[in-house]
């Protein structure tokens, strides 16, 4: 399961989503809106995602894990829109035999992400707003 | 030939829209997209240095060739997660 979306994600439909009978963990990341970014406080976070070639990407990389390590199945949820403080951005979740491979094919798939997929991020707070690592910093 | 551009995040709030139709000389490169898009919108021209493109929802360079009815995106540096 592979979604980019504007509802709240779910962390116990990503869960559900890769149960498996032959599998002996799941591994989940969840990562949530910071209240501050390099000493500023945030007030909110816009995701923007051109969802098409997110969704894509997010599928690449996610075959690129599966032909890496032994997982059974992948979930992965990303956010758009604005979200509040302490509020889930994204969900990634991957079941495998043992609990090593879960880990790395997990922590792969989220590095990968943030690296590759084309989703931006507008930080709102103290230092006004700024997408985050793009031309929106030029002022 | 026609293309369509997509414009995300600060592309899309320089310009003022996030899709439109492009009419461009054949043999035009995504490079030359830019630039037509700058001269229609002119806040766009800083965001060269930052620009990447996508074709057809694939990263591509800026001397890539593009053809009539493809979608064509300007990518900033990436944010998500």
């Amino acid at each position: 399961m592979i979604q980019v979306t504007d509802r709240p994600l779910s962390i116990d439909d990503c869960v559900r989503a890769v149960q498996s009978p032959d599998c002996g963990g799941i591994a989940v990341f969840v990562g949530t809106v910071r209240d501050n970014s390099e000493g500023k406080a945030t007030d909110h976070l816009e995701y923007e995602a051109y969802t098409e070639m997110a969704e894509e990407t997010i599928a690449s990389i996610a075959g690129e894990a599966s032909s890496r390590w032994p997982i059974a199945k992948y979930a992965v949820q990303h956010r758009t829109g604005e979200l509040g403080i302490g509020e889930i951005s994204v969900v990634v979740a991957v079941s495998a035999p043992h609990r090593p491979e879960a880990f790395d094919a997990c922590r792969y798939i989220i590095d990968q992400l943030k690296a590759r997929a084309p989703i931006w991020k507008k930080e709102s707070g103290e230092s006004g707003e700024v997408w985050v690592g793009g031309p929106g910093e030029l002022g | 030939m026609r293309v369509t551009m997509r414009l995300f995040a600060g592309h899309r709030e320089r310009a003022g829209t996030d899709r439109l139709q492009l009419d461009l000389p054949n043999d035009s490169t995504a490079h030359d997209a830019f630039l037509a898009l700058a001269q229609r919108y002119p806040a766009l021209g800083e965001t060269e240095p930052f620009t990447t493109f996508a074709r057809n929802r694939q990263v591509v360079g800026p001397a890539e060739p593009l053809g009539d009815g493809d979608e064509v995106a300007l990518l900033q540096p990436v944010s998500g997660g």
